[in-house]
């Protein structure tokens, strides 16, 4: 089943851990107070990556869905 | 795995309980934790919490702990003693028995001797019982003194400033987070708080915290500086809880040793403030008190718990960040350096800075000021192990990449 990020913004606010974890995926502002997806589908050979850098998120901003 | 415990109800025992149900574990789990809280985080306590821009640090309900995940949940109920041989931990509220055991009874708030026992409005900042008391004080205008400018101390100093109190931040040493960030960057910090408006004191003891009948009443400094205080924070640091492991047979040195598995023993696994582990991507041990480190060493001790026989090392590049005033700190790698470099800003007069560490000929570390954009590229940097050169190189590139822009949004 394919899966998609989803970024809650409101709970976002750029520690980017995300990044640091899967720079494809995820990228910090260039003002600090976001992080951008850069990619929203997660290819399948990414998904653990991804979950990764999910569950390192401080402000819990960030989850897998399926699409 | 027939039933795992695990010792410590904040982040690292909160993942612990996570990651085994996520990682198939359909055996018992409990949860042992000494306060009577709701697994909570604890970096929003110094920052949102305390400016009360977040309202809730309550990570699960307790409906999720027990009915979704299974959680065997036993909260205000400490851990005494543990015998890895028969494999049973000995707690307030009788033995239990596991098959493993994961320990994250992280640290506590350390004390300052020689407080009178019982005086109301002398806090340590730890626990949420610590936060609720320190952000009443705050709410009722306190005069606050600040005893330790490390980042807890700091945020909490902050804290207070921004909610136009007039707070004095207290340090023994002459520059504040030396050990932390070196001399340097330490002068920085120092020069940013002093240009937003704190009263820094550095270089200067604590000689009493006095009282007048049972309530805090004035800080006195060994330079004979006599400061009036409603309430005072100490924020001098943290001692890992291994107390309860002393009879164990496990190795304690600053913390519970594990190898780069995060294992003690045969089915002793330990994560979080507690732990002193060797981290191969520096070749060195070390404990650290990072949210991030703790989350992850949870669901690497978990695993290997799992499956003992094919263990996975956790290696990392710490990082922590801070929020003082309206700026974010943030450091990745490892402060050791032969060099510490300048290579953005200036806190004297701005909010910006970028500095990087360097150990012979690696990149060891980098701390930014509003570098948010920059920090986590330089984290995966150290993480391949990027050499001196490089990290220059890539400085250099992201300076250059702003000014261009900065030129292009003047014309």
């Amino acid at each position: 089943m394919a899966k998609k990020i989803v970024l809650d913004q409101a709970k976002c606010t750029g520690l980017g851990i995300c990044e640091s974890l899967s720079p494809a995926y995820f990228e910090v502002n260039e003002d600090g107070d976001m992080v951008q997806l850069l990619q929203i589908e997660v290819a399948e050979g990414d998904l653990q990556e991804v979950q990764e850098a999910c569950d390192g998120c401080p402000n819990e901003a960030i989850r897998l869905e399926e699409v | 795995m027939k039933r795992l415990v695990v010792v410590g109800a904040s982040l690292a025992g909160l993942r612990a309980v996570e990651a085994a149900r996520k990682q198939g574990c359909t055996g018992e789990l409990v949860l042992i934790g000494d306060e009577a809280h709701l697994p909570y985080d604890r970096p929003p306590l110094s920052k949102g919490y305390l400016n009360r821009t977040q309202e809730s640090v309550v990570f699960r309900t307790e409906e999720v702990l027990r009915d979704e995940l299974k959680v065997d949940l036993r909260l205000g109920v400490a851990a005494t003693g543990l015998d890895p041989i028969a494999r049973v931990v000995q707690t307030s509220a009788g033995p239990v028995a596991y098959d493993a055991l994961i320990i994250a009874t992280g640290a506590r708030a350390r004390m300052l001797p020689g407080v009178p026992a019982g005086l109301r409005g002398v806090h340590l900042l730890r626990t949420l019982d610590d936060a609720d008391a320190v952000r009443a004080g705050l709410d009722a205008g306190a005069r606050v003194v600040v005893i330790g400018a490390g980042f807890i101390g700091s945020e909490i100093a902050a804290a207070a400033v921004t909610r136009g109190l007039n707070p004095t931040l207290v340090e023994a040493l002459p520059t504040p987070l030396v050990r932390a960030v070196g001399q340097e960057v330490g002068e920085q910090l120092a020069t940013l708080h002093r240009r937003k408006g704190l009263d820094l004191r550095t270089g200067v003891g604590v000689a009493a915290i006095e009282g007048e009948g049972s309530q805090v009443a004035r800080v006195r400094l060994s330079d004979g500086t006599v400061l009036a205080a409603d309430l005072v924070v100490l924020g001098i640091g943290a001692i890992p809880n291994t107390e309860w492991l002393q009879d164990s047979g496990l190795t304690l040195d600053n913390g519970v040793v594990c190898d780069a598995t995060m294992r003690a023993a045969d089915g002793v696994y330990a994560a979080g403030d507690v732990v002193r582990w060797e981290n191969g991507l520096f070749a060195q041990s070390m404990r650290l008190e990072h949210w991030t480190s703790a989350a992850e060493q949870a669901a690497t001790a978990v695993r290997n718990a799992l499956s003992p026989d094919s263990p996975r090392a956790y290696e990392t590049v710490p990082y922590f960040w801070s929020d003082w005033y309206d700026v974010r700190v943030q450091f990745v790698g490892v402060p050791e350096a032969d060099e510490t470099l300048v290579v953005e800003g200036d806190l004297a007069t701005g909010d910006r800075l970028t500095v990087l560490y360097r150990l012979g000929d690696r990149l060891n570390g980098v701390l930014t000021v509003n570098g948010q954009a920059d920090i986590m590229k330089y984290r995966r940097m150290i993480g391949q192990r990027a050499t001196w050169a490089q990290g220059l190189e890539f400085a250099a590139e992201r300076r250059a990449m702003r000014e261009a822009k900065a030129v292009a949004h003047a014309q």
